[in-house]
């Protein structure tokens, strides 16, 4: 097993040099038949920051997220959570993460308790503990009500909101999030912003990927901006916005904005 | 706007074939048994008009009514057969009630069972070539009847929404449906029974099926051919408003459903009960065995299972019964056992993407495949035993115990070894989860054919110690190859489950991820 790698600076400077960060990426790629979905991606992820992660659709963000959740099998490339090989030593890098992957099914004929107490306990937690913090995840995140009803019954919101309590049950050092603000409301979406900022500081490290330009300037610390497969730029939010906006940034950085071109028969005065 | 519908429905066929190549390879196998299936029947029709006049009738009045009913009754039980054109999609766009009704009819008849049912209807012109008139009607009366099926399957799948759109009604509804389907080969028997015990029963069903919208419009030609026109006539007018009525019907819940979306009330419910997870050991293998149990239970793909064991002594019973002495019926204790242990040949295919969790959260191959096959066994065990000891007391041969034990006990732990080796090795398209348990994804059929064929013929290699015992005992007679034929399938079976869980265990754990993406192309 290769030595993981030192922080290459990419992500901005904020961490001392020699510690291992929560995520390494080195030259990840990967091929569907002849499209290319990641095409050699490094990153680096310092440990206890909370780190966005946008693109337009069909980046690759989500299959960037899988190959580094040890979900989906790289073409080429390596991954280190916390040091470890994701796809040498799997089980010891996935016993620091938690994931919320995004269009992927749940055991939904389970119900939400059900659900977070069987995440709980095929990490091989012991049941007490399970039951402790299973009711804890509940009342956090306001699904007390609804503990006993189907996930299959659930508004796409609380489908969010149990599958993020289902990754944050065994307290991992590395929580992984693909969109997890989408359909949620925006009560509950403040809950998470809240329970994802208070982990952030207490030395957890946070994934997200969004579209939502505001809410990624307003939540991350660190962002990555990824499109056709490539890292476009990364570092602190406020090293890779410069003066403007996140979304202006963005926009010039990806580029298809087609000014002007309206759509003039819209026009209904 | 009826061009568009009918181009979306060929667009929607051609697209669902694109998306594997196995897909393809089974809906042209599927194309060619129907095309099989065709002209068979096409045969038999023409063959039919050398006969005589009255059991042309006869026959042609039962096959066209059990038509007909075929397709209003199979949307009832198959909820969702084909709702690619729901008409709950089209609620959002202004599409003119007529227009759509047009074109939902027409659509219809596209896809093999419209073609089929329209080619089969169309033949029985061929049938009645010796006579002109009646030739010429059974052209007319195809048309007319086809649409009379159209458009009675279209109501039922309309009227069926609104109560679709309840989750536990579609959970209950598609369990049950499976009942009547295993029982179709009793049913079947019971009607050729009645047939055979008096000749006159056909006829007489085939006078009163003629006067009810099922059988009218065959009716008709045998009608003109027999000289009878008024008859004919008013057939023609009890058929013609059949057509009206069910299209009437059609219309008025068209434009109910299409301004009522479907709202699926749920009752909130507090937690505090975890269920079966709080009386497994808290293990990861006990936590899927829980998990895989609650699913027996809630999940209709596996309920639907599980409602077909009791049915299976009626099964047997019904089949020995025909060969006289009841002979099947006494190895009902391995063929459950069979059906159960195969039952979990295709869990990760059912899983479907779910599986991700087990994936994340690490499981060790061995403790999923524990769990999952200590799921099965909880029930199987008592179950299997019960329907091994209890026909051969109740037909006083229990003599024969040490043998149909070590057969059943043997089938169950080797299969549901076996199983859970091919369920982490393979997997084919299964219907999805929340789906009928009976909807049975395009091209389904070659991959699973092949997968099942070829298992099937593994699992008698495996069997084979405890198989030859059996038929040395059943040859000798003699006690010793009883007793050995227990031991074997204790032994050989306890070997081959262990055996099972570790080499599927590590095949899962080599190719967990590669699992979750053939399982993902299904969705």
């Amino acid at each position: 097993m290769p030595p993981a790698p030192e922080p290459s600076g990419r992500s901005g400077g904020s961490q001392a040099p020699g510690v291992r960060p929560a995520l390494a990426l080195r030259g990840l790629a990967k091929r569907f038949g002849d499209r290319i979905a990641v095409n050699g991606i490094d990153l680096d992820v310092p440990t206890g920051s909370f780190y966005g992660l946008v693109g337009p659709n069909g980046a690759g963000k989500t299959t960037t997220l899988s190959m580094a959740t040890g979900l989906l099998r790289p073409d080429y490339g390596q991954i280190w959570v916390h040091g470890v090989d994701v796809w040498r030593a799997p089980l010891e890098a996935k016993k620091l993460m938690g994931i919320l992957p995004d269009g992927v099914r749940l055991f939904d004929r389970l119900t939400g308790e059900q659900l977070v107490t069987y995440a709980g306990l095929l990490r091989g937690m012991d049941r007490e503990e399970v039951a402790v913090r299973v009711s804890d995840l509940l009342e956090a995140l306001d699904l007390v009500e609804d503990a006993g009803t189907l996930v299959v019954d659930y508004s796409a919101g609380m489908t969010k909101k149990i599958a993020l309590a289902s990754a944050l049950v065994h307290a991992p050092r590395l929580l992984v999030l693909d969109e997890p603000f989408e359909s949620v409301d925006p009560v509950s979406a403040a809950n998470i912003r809240d329970i994802l900022a208070t982990y952030a500081s207490g030395g957890g490290t946070v994934i997200v990927s969004s579209h939502v330009m505001d809410l990624v300037q307003r939540m991350c610390d660190h962002v990555a901006v990824i499109a056709a497969g490539t890292v476009l730029a990364a570092g602190t939010v406020d090293d890779v916005r410069g003066d403007a906006t996140l979304e202006d940034r963005f926009v010039e950085l990806v580029g298809g904005r087609n000014p002007g071109a309206g759509l003039a028969w819209l026009r209904t005065s | 706007m009826v061009a568009h519908l009918l181009k979306l429905k060929l667009l929607l066929l051609r697209n669902s074939l694109r998306r594997s190549t196995w897909q393809l390879v089974g809906v042209i196998l599927g194309a060619l048994y129907g095309l099989g299936l065709l002209g068979m029947i096409v045969a038999g029709l023409i063959a039919l008009g050398a006969l005589d006049l009255e059991l042309m009738r006869t026959v042609v009045v039962l096959g066209g009514s059990a038509a007909v009913l075929g397709w209003v009754v199979i949307p009832l039980v198959a909820s969702g057969v084909d709702m690619t054109l729901d008409p709950a999609r089209f609620v959002t766009f202004t599409i003119p009630l007529r227009q759509l009704m047009t074109g939902l009819t027409l659509s219809g008849v596209i896809g093999i069972p419209g073609a089929v049912t329209l080619i089969a209807f169309l033949a029985l012109t061929l049938t009645w070539i010796r006579y002109p008139i009646a030739a010429l009607a059974a052209a007319i009366c195809a048309v007319c009847a086809v649409l009379l099926c159209v458009a009675g399957s279209r109501l039922v799948t309309t009227a069926g929404t609104a109560l679709a759109s309840f989750r536990r009604f579609r959970d209950v509804s598609s369990m049950v449906a499976i009942i009547p389907l295993v029982l179709l080969g009793p049913i079947f028997a019971g009607v050729t029974a009645g047939f055979r015990n008096s000749p006159e029963f056909a006829g007489e069903l085939a006078n009163i099926l003629a006067w009810t919208p099922l059988g009218v419009f065959v009716a008709i030609p045998a009608d003109l051919a027999a000289g009878d026109g008024l008859t004919a006539l008013a057939r023609l007018g009890i058929g013609l408003g059949a057509i009206a009525g069910v299209t009437y019907l059609w219309h008025a819940s068209l434009s109910h459903a299409l301004v009522t979306p479907p709202y699926n009330a749920v009752s909130r419910k507090p937690g505090g009960n975890v269920g079966l997870f709080a009386r497994v050991p808290a293990t990861p293998a006990g936590a899927v065995a829980a998990r895989a149990l609650t699913y027996w239970v809630r999940d209709p793909r596996y309920a639907a299972s599980i409602l077909v064991v009791p049915l299976l002594p009626i099964l047997l019973w019904f089949i020995s019964g025909d060969s006289g002495g009841f002979f099947l019926l006494n190895y009902l204790g391995p063929v459950t056992a069979f059906l159960l242990a195969w039952s979990i040949s295709a869990d990760i295919s059912y899983d479907n993407t779910a599986f991700w969790m087990h994936l994340s959260a690490g499981v060790s191959g061995r403790a999923d495949r524990a769990g999952r096959a200590a799921a099965l066994l909880v029930f199987a065990v008592p179950v299997v035993l019960v329907f091994t000891i209890a026909p051969l007391w109740l037909s006083g041969s229990l003599a024969d115990l040490p043998m149909m034990l070590g057969l059943a006990v043997g089938t169950l732990l080797t299969g549901t070894g076996f199983a859970s080796v091919v369920s982490a090795r393979y997997t084919y398209n299964v219907p999805l989860p929340g789906e009928s348990p009976f909807k049975t994804p395009p091209g389904t059929g070659f991959s699973m054919l092949a997968i099942q064929g070829i298992g099937w013929v593994v699992l008698m290699v495996l069997l084979a110690p405890e198989v030859g015992l059996a038929i040395a005992y059943l040859a000798t007679g003699s006690t010793v190859f009883g007793w050995l034929t227990l031991c074997a399938g204790v032994v050989v079976g306890t070997a081959v489950f262990y055996g099972g869980i570790r080499i599927g265990g590590a095949w899962y754990d080599k190719r967990g991820p590669e699992l979750l993406e053939a399982v993902a192309v299904n969705k």
